[in-house]
């Protein structure tokens, strides 16, 4: 249950049960200590008052004086609690020199002159103790219902002449501890309100990092979504290093992903490419033989009106046939006129009209300077396909452009349009044939394209975001 | 102080003394004493201060109220002289013959006489009588108190009996106030006090009393007079005799009885005091 929390939760839960520990673990030992301070002040004080007590009454005691003795001993009762803290005594005796009651602050409980043993247990206990009392020294005894009972010995010249009791209700310690242990809770519950909200800012600070990551990597599936971005925290520390890490191990695999993608696509069309020039051939040797057989029976035969419509029917389809075929089957025929910067001239007048239908604008860079060892019919063809294709794809008054240069032995050509950017499933299947968003088109301009690249060792690729779609023909120039 | 400061006092006091009696003493005349008991509630101090500022315009000479410890020190010091006058129970004043010169007596329920009580616990619904206080402890207020002790020796005579022997413990609280204050404690079991004492303070400090029951009231005593020491002069004993007794004919006088209970103060005889005196005697003759 706890294991299944998240860090989020669980940095803070922990720093807050620490804090809370050592709160707890603080406070009992201070209470613990302030309690047993608490209990040796309240001896020490009734010690105090009774050795008073007692050498005051020591003239009435002897002068037999009830009534000064009963004056003296309810003074201390009649103040009243100095303070709720003050130690205040519930019954104060005083026995005479032979343990019977003399006065005392509650005579209904303790008759005159009874044996203060009359009055019941503890105190046939008591009367023992006083009894047996020396000059010196008191006792305190702690009866069966907790009252504390302290007995000094009343002495005029060394002599015992009676005892002091003074009772303390049971639960003298219990209030004052109860509000010193209230306290003291006030100020952990003070502190725990301050600590607490801090010790849980900063554990979801130091959580935070941590769930990022994991929620970066929850989103890594078996592909990496394109649109993945992690924000994630670079430091020095441990989870810095990993996110740094990761992020380095994210780019490596979205790099292989891509390259593996280019990969799958470039062996499609390859294939692609391999069945349809196969089939192509394949087609290619029959329809020679047939077109040969519609010629020679149109120029020997004798046809009637029928036999000539079926046999004009049959020729226009084989001619179609044949039209598609050599369509699909793209062979960089060997032309050995290279390619001049006016070539590419030429190109631009030819897009021109295509262009002014959309009063669209034309970049054009033409950084070619002398003769390339390339086909110039191959090269204008690829050419005018791309920027065609980019004529229709740009909008009403937008932007066309070509840059063409020679650079590390390859000739490269980028055209670009401002239009709307290609759909991510449209892009992969874009070099195969009769793939077209055109209802006028034949799918098979950049087909061919591809193919002439190909076949020439060079490669189109294709980089679409909206506003800027650019495909780059790289063509290898062999001098 | 420096040495020079303290010996000039000494010499002013020594001047003092010298020229006492001279031109010193007729610009400030010598403060008229009254010795006070607890005959009334002489713990009221406001009261006091109050009667005492009264009466001093009235006579021309400050006046003073002086407090002792027991009846006996008050009658000594009047008789010796030491204190003008004193308010001071029956029975000391008969036991002093003719040394005290009787000065007022005052009228409490339109009768110069007061009662004597014997009081009880209130949770004690069963004492009817001194006999019934058998082996209990018991409280007077003073020796030399006819309510707070005589009467009670004397009840105590006619059984045959004396207070040590009916008792369990007996002790002197030294007032009345202290008598109805042990009895409501529980202290003692039985009390002696003055009957006017008793009702004063039922009348201003009602929890106390109803905390104690009044048993038996005595037949009627005559009440503790105002008496004069032997070396008063005639003429301030009747100027004080006087103010005393016109006393209710003034607001501020009347306010003043009316605190203590007291209707007003009358001239009164010897003869008022003859039980006490009778009682006294066969007390003493008993033991």
């Amino acid at each position: 249950m706890f294991r299944d929390l998240t860090y989020r939760y669980k940095i803070p839960i922990r720093g807050t049960l620490l804090i809370l520990i050592t709160a707890t673990a603080v406070a009992s030992a201070l209470i613990y200590r302030a309690a047993e301070d608490l209990r040796d002040d309240v001896i020490t004080s009734a010690e105090g008052m009774s050795r008073v007590l007692a050498r005051t009454l020591v003239p009435p005691l002897r002068r037999d004086d009830v009534w000064t003795a009963y004056e003296i001993v309810t003074s201390p009762l009649k103040s009243g609690p100095v303070s709720p803290q003050a130690i205040f005594p519930e019954t104060i005796l005083v026995l005479d020199d032979q343990q019977r009651v003399f006065v005392t602050t509650e005579p209904r409980r303790f008759p005159l002159l009874r044996p203060l043993s009359m009055a019941g247990a503890p105190y046939p206990e008591l009367q023992k103790i006083a009894a047996g009392m020396t000059g010196d020294g008191h006792a305190l005894e702690t009866d069966a219902a907790g009252r504390m009972h302290m007995l000094t010995p009343i002495v005029s010249d060394g002599i015992v002449i009676g005892t002091l009791v003074v009772t303390y209700p049971g639960d003298v310690f219990e209030p004052r501890f109860a509000s010193f242990a209230a306290r003291a809770a006030m100020i952990t519950l003070l502190v725990l309100a301050i600590l607490v909200p801090v010790s849980w800012y900063w554990g979801v600070r130091m959580a935070q990092p941590l769930v990022q990551l994991a929620h970066c990597l929850g989103k890594i599936g078996p592909n990496i979504p394109a649109d993945l971005s992690c924000s994630l925290v670079e430091s020095k520390d441990e989870l810095g290093r990993v996110s740094v890490q990761f992020q380095r191990m994210l780019g490596e695999l979205k790099e292989k992903q891509a390259l593996e993608r280019q990969m799958i696509a470039a062996e499609r069309l390859a294939a692609i490419g391999r069945l349809s020039a196969g089939i192509a051939h394949e087609i290619n040797n029959p329809l020679g033989g047939m077109l040969n057989a519609i010629n020679t029976y149109r120029r020997y035969g004798t046809l009637d009106d029928m036999a000539e419509k079926t046999v004009s029917l049959l020729e226009r389809g084989v001619l179609q046939i044949r039209d598609t075929v050599s369509a699909l089957l793209v062979e960089a025929r060997t032309e050995r006129r290279p390619l001049t910067p006016a070539d590419l001239e030429d190109v631009r007048m030819l897009v021109g009209p295509a262009l002014q239908k959309k009063s669209a604008r034309l970049d054009w860079e033409n950084h070619l300077e002398e003769e390339v060892a390339l086909s110039s019919t191959l090269v204008r063809q690829v050419v005018i396909n791309l920027l065609l294709n980019a004529a229709h794809a740009v909008p009403v008054e937008g932007v066309v452009r070509l840059c063409a240069v020679i650079e590390a032995g390859c000739f490269s050509a980028e055209i670009c349009n401002d239009g709307e950017a290609i759909a991510g499933e449209r892009i992969r299947r874009l070099f195969e044939p009769f793939v077209t968003d055109r209802p006028d088109g034949t799918g098979l301009g950049l087909w061919v394209s591809y193919q002439i690249a190909q076949q020439l060792g060079g490669d189109i690729r294709v980089n679409s975001e909206p506003g800027c779609t650019c495909f780059t023909v790289t063509l290898p120039v062999t001098p | 102080m420096p040495p020079i400061f303290r010996f000039t006092r000494v010499l002013l006091v020594a001047l003092s003394l010298l020229f006492s009696g001279s031109a010193l003493s007729q610009e400030a005349p010598a403060p008229l004493s009254i010795g006070i008991t607890p005959v009334f509630l002489d713990d009221q101090l406001s009261l006091l201060r109050d009667w005492a500022r009264y009466l001093t315009p009235r006579l021309g000479r400050p006046v003073e109220f002086v407090q002792r410890g027991s009846y006996r020190e008050i009658v000594d010091l009047t008789v010796s002289g030491k204190l003008d006058f004193a308010w001071i129970c029956g029975f000391p004043y008969v036991t002093a013959g003719e040394r005290l010169r009787l000065l007022t007596v005052p009228v409490y329920q339109g009768r110069p006489e007061y009662r004597a009580y014997l009081i009880v616990p209130s949770d004690d619904h069963t004492t009817a009588g001194l006999s019934d206080l058998y082996d209990k402890v018991f409280a007077f207020s003073d020796p030399d108190s006819n309510s707070g002790a005589l009467v009670i020796r004397y009840q105590l005579l006619q059984m045959k009996k004396r207070p040590e022997e009916h008792f369990r413990k007996t002790f002197y609280t030294g007032a009345h106030r202290k008598v109805v204050e042990a009895v409501a404690a529980g202290l003692a079991d039985g009390g002696a006090v003055d009957g006017y004492v008793w009702d004063t303070l039922a009348r201003i400090e009602p929890d106390l009393t109803v905390r104690t029951r009044v048993v038996q009231a005595s037949s009627p005593y005559g009440f503790p007079p105002f008496v004069a020491g032997p070396s008063v002069e005639q003429s301030d004993l009747q100027r004080l005799q006087t103010v005393l007794i016109a006393m209710g004919e003034d607001e501020e006088g009347r306010r003043l009885l009316t605190r203590m209970n007291l209707d007003g103060f009358t001239r009164g005889e010897r003869a008022l005091y003859d039980d006490i005196e009778r009682m006294g005697r066969a007390v003493a003759a008993g033991h």
